[in-house]
């Protein structure tokens, strides 16, 4: 699906990317822990998250995730929109919860990477 | 052909920070046109050692040296040290603070998951005088 659609589904705001927007991703993973996202992580494009911190965004430039979206309302900090602009990852906030947030794109055809 | 080398000093001052020497080391990569593969598991194995050294180590010093068929990462600090390797080195085994953990590290992932993507691994240490990990990657 396209990024576009993912922030569409899940009514989000966007802070950075509006030019990634057409960009098609596949698979999605979703996560608090960045240690567990430096292991488990496959090919996932998209990383759902509830933590949010500048290491979010250096763990998805390591990770080469190109969408972050931020559950529960949760803002990013201004700083971690610059890191993120300078990266060119897309950030997006959402007020619906993980396992919603989760369950939508799911739905929707995004996957597991181990699917 | 001389090996490029990269130095880097990881200051353990500013958590936001850590991985500001693995975002350089993976561009540069990225820049010499290393497989997208061999690039990642060098800038994930060197993050993590970075943060370790943040969290773990009141920071050091990182030393990259790229050569056509392999990257060396060499990460100096002079920390606490640690005093069992073979535990330290078990999944989920971890002494990092509340507050760390906060942060969304201290999963105790960290050193095993250098020693899957890496395809060599020393850890020299002495408690009270610091660590040194030299890891490889070949291409
Ligand atoms: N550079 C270091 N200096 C001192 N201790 C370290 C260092 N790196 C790792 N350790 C020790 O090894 C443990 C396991 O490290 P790691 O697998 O990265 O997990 P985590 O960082 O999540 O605790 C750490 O909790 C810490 O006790
Ligand atoms: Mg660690």
């Amino acid at each position: 699906m396209k990024i576009r659609e993912i922030s569409q589904l899940l009514d989000a705001k966007l802070y950075t990317g509006e030019e990634m927007l057409d960009r098609e991703v596949h698979n999605g993973f979703s996560c608090d822990l960045m240690s567990d996202v430096l292991a488990y992580a496959e090919n996932e494009a998209v990383l759902l998250t509830g933590l949010v911190n500048p290491q979010v965004i250096r763990t998805a430039e390591m990770m080469d995730i190109v969408c972050l979206v931020f559950v529960r309302g949760k803002e990013p900090t201004e700083a971690m929109i610059k890191l993120a602009e300078e990266r060119s990852i897309v950030i997006m906030s959402t007020d619906k919860r993980m396992f919603t947030s989760c369950g939508i794109l799911h739905d929707a055809g995004l996957k597991s990477g181990d699917e | 052909m001389e090996p490029m080398i990269l130095e880097y000093t990881v200051s353990a001052d500013d958590f936001s920070g850590a991985g500001e020497a693995s975002g350089d080391v993976k561009k540069t990569l990225k820049s010499l046109g290393f497989p997208p593969e061999v690039i990642r598991r060098v800038s994930v194995a060197m993050y993590e050692a970075e943060i370790n050294m943040v969290i773990h180590a009141r920071g050091g010093k990182i030393t990259v040296e790229i050569s056509p068929d392999e990257i060396r990462v060499c990460c100096e600090d002079v920390g606490p040290g640690i005093p069992d390797i073979d535990l330290a080195m078990q999944e989920g085994w971890s002494t990092a603070s509340d507050k760390v953990r906060g942060l969304g590290f201290g999963a105790g992932m960290g050193l095993p998951n250098i020693k899957k993507y890496t395809d060599y691994l020393d850890i020299k240490t002495v408690v009270g005088q610091g660590t040194t990990l030299t890891m490889s990657v070949a291409v």
